[in-house]
Order: structure tokens, then sequence, then C-alpha cells
């Protein structure tokens, strides 16, 4: 039934309807002069990873917490007002408790589909922050911050400290027992600053803790101040990759002054239009099924109520088990102290940051490289580099079992005092040993030639003399791709259908390239990408379908793509 | 790398990038097909079950299939029946030597402006904006109130000497209100600050405790609550070993000794609240604390 004729017919059909938005569109270029910049947005090439959607899926959560976070401030009241309790929920009928909690407690169980909303705001925090630390790691290991792009990776890096800050503010909104009891160490980690510190969580809660007008401001903070700063410099980073282009990996015909890979119009624009809904799916299937924070159970936050087993959110925990593992020292200097949480709790994490933001510069000084790069390296070709981030991330994860240093004491029935040293010797040799064992990994599979590229096995061959060594086997037949060399994208457009094209004829030169000139000369000279070259012009042929590649043509392999005709026009697989 | 020959035109001329991915559309189409129709089922059951008060399981599936299903029809979409490419785009050279001249001279026209005397102009200018700066702190002045450091200072002073312990229901204790082990979270009367006067009175014997009987009637010891490491309330007692555990970090004190730390992050002992019985039974604190309960600050300064 999908002939060509049928095709063709079809394609008629839907340039009558779109001859209404292409004069729009002719409309709006008249007047804006859009089509040049759009085209060069249209024709921006995405390369083909998956490591590259990592990002993507930190700005879709973002996106969800917007929206699930204006419908969350319809109904919740930033009030630390205290009142008795006498809604609904009766477990907590006549329980003194804060507006703030109040409301939180409506929300879930009063507010349609608001419990749904608020366990997707908060799945939505932590995959927010997760993606975000993923696709740090992704640039790290991957050396995609080197020059050009130092600007970025200090932008992302502050993105995601903006993202923690955000994530705890919110955590602590509803007053509950566990984020009160979060909220009353953060003071006193903040309170530990020398100098300002007292002044800052003054200047925050409004008072000693707990403050007078801590919800007001913590939802100004929450919904306003730190969105706003996020979104501005999300918006930097966006623009700066624009500019700069994404990196690459080599091959394929990949090289430092060009990008392949998939342009946005419309292979990548279906493909990340289908992530950003499949994240919110992603959130919301969470969210219906996998409780988070049910601050009904905690009840809510007293000043002198225990609490046992308080675990923060995963991206605070690591804070909180570097609080757990300090020794108990505290420095005195006369007529003034500085705390032990202020080592754990400030100092740590700020040494931390700051060689992250430094490392850029480090590593260029380091290894004396000043020179731009566009293509990535595989993190095995650096192995230091490598060795170095799996020890800080060894490094962090210690610390985040260490927030949970009670649980393990129960679970494992040893005591606490145990865990605790252990975990100390821990923090320190650990990282070294994982460091050295990536280091000597990465070295060993960068020897091996085109190792973990493509199944193959290598033999080993024992040369006369009693040196091993290894040739990967020749590849299986079965294996072999048809890979096609990337065609240069400003001169993959196809003939303009009729419907999609801006001038109707009327006057004037058309906007958009003749069909002659498809699939011309591409006059690269850039060595490693070869052109496609064709001197006799397309012949004139029916449309296939709506789009630029809709025409439902089976893909020839080698060996079969000699049917022409009988496999382009065989579509008629039916449905 | 790759060695394969161009594939360049095709026999019937369709340019081979643009072919699209799969080698079976009917199937893909089937596929996406299905994936959106069930999008559009799930929005109806979902508008349903809200009508009906609502289910937060079945919202939050509802909710996955509606827009999981849009997302991977679109994906599928995008995956299988696009061109394939793969395509390649030159990057743009991000600036040449004569941009940056070109850039200099036009700058330099604003430079002429601050030549010679004018240049006085300039620094005052920034002089001025340096200064302005400081309007900034009286915002933060104002959200600060008063002085903080002062404030800290007389934390817990809501104890007096002969202030009588209440329970946060504001009933006296009396001394025979507690057996050996037990604890009660007690306050001053009427206490305007029971985040800091939070006390924590333990009858950790029968008698008092060897190392402070005067301040420890009846085996009464009375702490403040407010765990020096960073603030939590410490509340789990261990009566057997005598030991005192904060929740949050797990320091751990030792009751019968002061509350000196034994484990744990908390690098002081909790502040002692001094005891005595009052002619009627009733407990009562000898004097106020004598040093700023819970976790260090800047200009805490002396150490007990
Ligand atoms: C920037 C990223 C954001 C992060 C990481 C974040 C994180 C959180 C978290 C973890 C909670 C606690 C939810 C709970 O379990 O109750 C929360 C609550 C809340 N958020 Fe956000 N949020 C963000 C952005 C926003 C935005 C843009 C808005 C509004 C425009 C918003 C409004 C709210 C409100 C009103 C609450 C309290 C309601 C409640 O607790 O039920 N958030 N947020
Ligand atoms: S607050 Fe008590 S141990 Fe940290």
């Amino acid at each position: 039934m999908t002939d060509v004729a049928n095709d063709g017919m079809r394609a008629k059909t839907a340039a009558v309807a779109k001859k209404g938005a292409a004069s729009q569109a002719r409309h709006l270029d008249e007047r804006l002069g859009l089509a040049g910049g759009v085209r060069w947005l249209l024709n921006y090439i995405f390369p083909d990873h998956w490591s590259f959607m990592l990002g993507e899926i930190a700005l879709y959560s973002f996106i969800i917490l917007i929206i699930t976070g204006v419908y969350l401030s319809l109904f919740f009241v930033d009030s630390g007002k205290e009142i008795i309790y006498h809604g609904s929920y009766l477990p907590l009928r006549g329980v003194k408790m804060t507006e703030a909690y109040q409301s939180t407690i409506d929300i879930s169980f009063n507010v349609r589909a608001g419990l749904v909303m608020r366990q997707m705001h908060h799945w939505a925090a932590i995959i927010f922050i997760g993606a975000i630390g993923i696709h740090m790691c992704r640039v790290f290991f991957t050396g995609a911050f080197r020059r050009p792009r130092e600007i970025n990776w200090t932008i992302g890096l502050t993105l995601m400290l903006l993202a923690v800050a955000n994530g705890f503010f919110g955590y602590s909104l509803p007053d509950d027992l566990l984020s009160g009891t979060g909220l009353r160490i953060a003071y006193s980690v903040f309170e530990s600053i020398p100098i300002i510190g007292t002044w800052i969580v003054y200047w925050l809660f409004g008072g000693a803790f707990p403050g007078d007008n801590l919800f007001e401001r913590m939802l100004v903070i929450h919904m306003f101040v730190l969105p706003l700063l996020i979104l501005g410099l999300l918006t930097a980073h966006l623009v700066i990759i624009m500019r700069q282009h994404h990196t690459q990996f080599p091959g394929k015909g990949a090289t430092e002054t060009n990008v392949v890979g998939t342009p946005m119009w419309p292979g990548y624009a279906a493909k990340s239009g289908g992530y950003f809904f499949m994240t919110f799916a992603v959130t919301a299937a969470l969210a219906g099924v996998a409780q988070i924070n049910p601050i009904w159970l905690y009840g809510p936050y007293d000043p002198y109520k225990v609490t046992t087993f308080a675990q923060p959110d995963w991206y605070i925990g690591w804070l909180e088990g570097s609080l757990r593992l300090m020794p108990n020292w505290e420095t005195h200097l006369p007529g003034h102290m500085i705390p032990n949480a202020f080592f754990p709790g400030i100092l740590l994490p700020g040494l931390i940051f700051n060689v992250l933001y430094a490392y850029p510069f480090i590593e260029s000084y380091l290894t004396g490289d000043k020179t731009p790069h566009n293509l990535l390296d595989r993190p095995r070709d650096r192995p230091a580099r490598a060795g170095f981030g799996a020890g800080m991330l060894t490094f962090f994860f210690i610390l985040l079992i260490a927030g949970s240093d009670d649980l393990i004491s129960v679970f494992l029935d040893t005591p606490l005092q145990l865990v605790v040293w252990v975990l100390r010797v821990l923090l320190f040799v650990a990282p070294v040993i994982v460091g050295l064992v990536t280091y000597e990994m990465c070295r060993e599979l960068s020897k091996v030639p085109d190792g973990g590229k493509r199944k193959r096995a290598n033999i080993i061959v024992r040369t006369a003399d009693g040196a091993y060594h290894s040739v990967p086997s020749e590849p299986h037949p079965a294996d072999e791709h048809h890979e096609l060399l990337p065609a240069p994208v400003g001169e993959a457009d196809l003939p303009v259908l009729v419907g999609a094209a801006m001038t109707p004829g009327r006057g004037g030169p058309p906007l958009t390239a003749p069909s002659g000139t498809v699939g011309s000369t591409a006059p690269s000279g850039i060595p490693g990408v070869s052109t496609v070259t064709r001197d006799t012009p397309p012949a004139p042929r029916p449309q296939r379908g709506l789009l630029p590649g809709f025409g439902l043509r089976r893909n020839r392999r080698p060996g079969n793509g000699s049917g022409g005709n009988g496999a382009g026009g065989g579509g008629g697989t039916g449905s | 790398m790759t060695e394969h020959a161009t594939p360049v035109a095709d026999t019937d001329g369709f340019p081979e990038h643009m072919e699209i991915a799969t080698a079976n559309p009917g199937r893909a189409i089937t596929v996406i097909a299905v994936s959106f129709l069930l999008s559009i089922a799930a929005t109806f059951v979902l508008g349903w079950i809200y009508t009906q008060g609502g289910n937060p399981a079945i919202e939050g599936m509802m909710l996955a299939v509606v827009f999981g299903g849009i997302g991977f029809g679109m994906a599928a979409w995008g995956k299988w029946l696009m061109p394939k490419g793969p395509f390649v785009e030159e990057r743009e050279v991000l600036t040449t030597e004569e941009n940056q001249e070109k850039f200099a001279k036009t700058f330099t026209r604003g430079q002429v402006a601050i030549e010679g005397r004018r240049s006085v102009l300039l620094k005052l200018l920034l002089a001025a904006m340096g200064t302005m700066t400081a309007i900034l702190l009286f915002p933060i002045r104002s959200l600060t109130g008063k002085n903080p450091d002062k404030v800290l200072y007389q934390y817990g002073s809501g104890w007096k000497a002969g202030s009588q312990l209440v329970t946060d229901e504001g009933k006296p204790v009396h001394s025979d209100d507690l057996e050996v082990g037990g604890v009660l979270t007690v306050f001053p009367p009427d206490s305007g600050d029971m985040a800091m006067d939070q006390t924590l009175l333990i009858r950790a014997a029968a008698a008092p405790l060897p190392f402070n009987p005067s301040a420890t009637p009846g085996g009464y010891v009375a702490y403040s609550k407010v765990c020096t490491h960073a603030g939590c309330p410490v509340g789990q007692y261990q009566a057997q070993f005598g030991k005192l555990l904060c929740p949050c970090h797990g320091s751990t004190f030792d009751v019968l000794h002061g509350a000196d730390v034994v484990f744990g992050p908390a690098p002081r002992p909790l502040a002692l609240l001094p005891l005595m019985v009052d002619d009627n039974g009733y407990l009562r604190a000898q004097r106020g604390y004598d040093e700023p309960l819970g976790p260090g600050f800047w200009s805490r300064g002396g150490v007990r």
C-alpha cells in the first residue's frame, strides 16, 4: 500500500495543508530575518554518543522541577506559625505543628494529585543532581574540560553547588522532624565559620535557631533566587556549548575542526524530545511507586525531639559522613575558637571544590598542553587523570557510606566505634589504592590495539625467542559494518517539498537552493572526511514522505543494496 | 581508520545518507503508533482517576505512560525513521587575530575619553562604585537584627538560680518522679527559648554521683541537651552503660563523669546544670549554666 505513487499523493495532500504555515514562516522571516540563523540551528550537529545525554537529563529534570515546583507553590504555606492540627490525617490530630508542615500534609492528602506532584518534585531533585554529577564525571574522564572549555567547566561546577544548595532548602521547607534536624546541623556548620559565621546564620534564620523568619526566607531563596541563578547559568552553559560546538570522540571521520553526528533537524530534535518525555516518565513512575520523604511519618519538627537514623538525601550525605568521621578536635585561639564542624563541614568541601575548579588549569600546567581540543580522550589514554578521578570518587563514596555509619553498625552488628575507625582509615587508603589500580588498568588497556572496540578475540602469539604479544584476530564477516563516511550537513538538503517552500515563486529569488544542487560536491578538503560527489543532478523523483528521509525506504545492506528501485520502493511491508 | 569506500550516488539518485536507519519501517511505524496510542489512552485513564478522587500510585503510573508513550515514540521515530547520516559540519573559527586587532581599535575610541586629567574621573568612578557596595551591608544588618555574638553568649539563659525543672507541658518535676535509669526533658518555667533551654534530666543512680555529689542529689543529674558538636538534641540514654548518645553523628557522653566525650566528633562535654531538691521535694537548679551552650562559634573564646 505504500507504493511510490501513493506516497506522492500523500505528500501533495500534506503540501496543501502546509501552505498556511509556510506563508507565515515567510512573513516572520521577512520581518526578523530568521531563516539563516534557524537554518544554522537546524544543521547544528550533535555527536552520537550516549554519554552526551547525561547533561540533557539534568536539563530535563530541571524543567520538571520548575513545573512541579510551581504546582507545589500554589498550595505551600511559608509560615513558621504554630497551630494545632485538625485536618484529615487522623494520627496527627491535636498535634502542635507549623503551618508549613500542615500545608505539606495537606498537599499530600487533600490536594488532588498533590502527593504525586510532591514526590515527582523530590525525585526530580535527586535525578537532577545525580545527572549533573555523572555528567561531570563524563566531562572529567574524557578531558572535555580542556581548552577552550574551561569556562563551561567552571559554570558547571557552580551549577552543581547551586543545585545542591537548592535541594537542601527544598528538603527543609516542609519542617518535618528529619529536615528540621538537618537544618539544625546546617545552622551549626555555618555558624562555625570564623568571624562571619554567626552573622551568616543570623542573616538567614533571622535570629538564633530556629529563628523567626526562616520559612519565608527559605522559600524566596528556594523558588526565586537560586532557580533564577541556575536558569541564568544554565543558559550561559548552553550558549557557550553552541558557540564552541560539542566535543566528539575520534573516529568516523571526526577531526579537530569538524563535528560528526546527527543534525538537530529532524533526527536529533525527535530523539531529544523523546528523551525529555522519557525523563518525565521515569520521574512520574518513581513518584507513583517509590514513596519518598513521607513527612507525615516523621512528625513535625520539635527542637527537643530526637530522631534516629536520620539520613539526608544523597547529595548531602557525604557531608554528613565527613562530619561523622571527624575526630573531636576544636581549635582554640586567644579569645576565639574554630569549632569542630568547620573542618569537615566547610573546609573539606571548600578544598574539594577549589581543586575541581582549578583542575583544568592544574592539568594543563602539569602536562604543558595549552592547545585547544575538540577531540575527546578515551579515559584509558590518560591513566593519570583517570586514576586521580577514580581516587576522588572513592573518597566521595566513602564519605557517603560514612553518612550511614549507624545503619552499617546495626546491620553488621559491629560497634559504631569500629565502623568509624575502619572508615577513617579507608578514607585515606582506599582512594590511593583505587587510583593506582585504575592507573595501571588504563595503561594495560591502552596497550591493546583497538581493545574493547569490537568483540574480537586477541590471539596471544609466542615468538621464536619466547616473547609474547597479542594480535587481534580477523573480524568475523558478519561483524563488518557498512559504514558511511559523514556527509557535509549543509549540502545534504533535499529538494524542497512543495508545502515547505517559503517562496511560492512570486518574485524574488528562491530562498532555498534549487533542487539541482542536492548532493553536489562538498569542497571540504578536511583530512579524513570524504565528500559526496555526484555530477549528475538527481533524477526528478516523486516525493516519498512528509519530511526528508521519511521516504520509508529499506536500508540496504551491503550485498543486496544493488536491488535499486526494487529495494527502494519496497516499503511494501505495509502495516 | 574507517577505510570503506565512500558510497556515493545511489542507483536511483536518492542520497544514501538521507535514508532511514531501520530495515523494517513497517514494524517501526506500528510500534511508534502503538506507543502514541498508549499515551492517549493513559491520559484518559488519568483523567478518570483524578475525577474519582485520585490515587497517587495509579496517577504516577499513568503519568509515566502518558509521557513515556510520547517519549518512546519520538525517540524511536528519531532513531529508526530519520536520515541515518552520519553528517559532518565544520566548526566555526572562534576568532582571528584580525578580529582582535579591529576590536582593539574600536575599543580605543572610548579610551580617548579617559586620557590625561580625565583619567582621574575614571578612578573616582571606580572608587565610588567600590564604596557603593558597602550599602549591601545595610540589608544584611537589617536582616540580622542584633549582634549575634552578644546574643549567642546568653544561650540557655532561661535557667536562673532556683529555677524549677518543669516538663514541656509545664509540670514541675518531683524527686520521686523518675526511677533509676529514667530520663526526662526539662525546661525552666515559661521558657522563652525551648530550643536552647532544653535540658536532659537523668536519674543515673539512687544516690549522688561521685564525680560531683553536690550537684547530683539523689542520683539525679542534668545536662544541656544541645550537642556541643552540631546542636542536635542528645537523647539516647543507655542506662546499663551510663552513656548518652547523640543520634546525629554518634557522639557518646559519659553521664557518670560529667558528660565527658568518650567517642564521636563532639569536642566538649555537655554543660552541667547543678541540681538541688527544694523543701517540697521538687527539683530545682542551683544556678544557671555558666557557659554558652551547644556548638562553638568564633567569638566563644574561653573554654571551661
Ligand atoms: C532548582 C532546582 C530545585 C530543587 C533541587 C528542588 C528541590 C526540592 C526538594 C528536595 C523539596 C522537598 C520536597 C518534599 O519532599 O516535600 C522541594 C520543595 C519545594 N519546592 Fe523545590 N526544588 C527546585 C526548584 C523549585 C522551583 C523552581 C520551585 C517553584 C517555582 C520550587 C518550589 C518548591 C516548593 C513550594 C516546595 C515545598 C512544597 C513541599 O515541600 O511539599 N522548587 N524542592
Ligand atoms: S550533633 Fe551531636 S554528634 Fe553531631
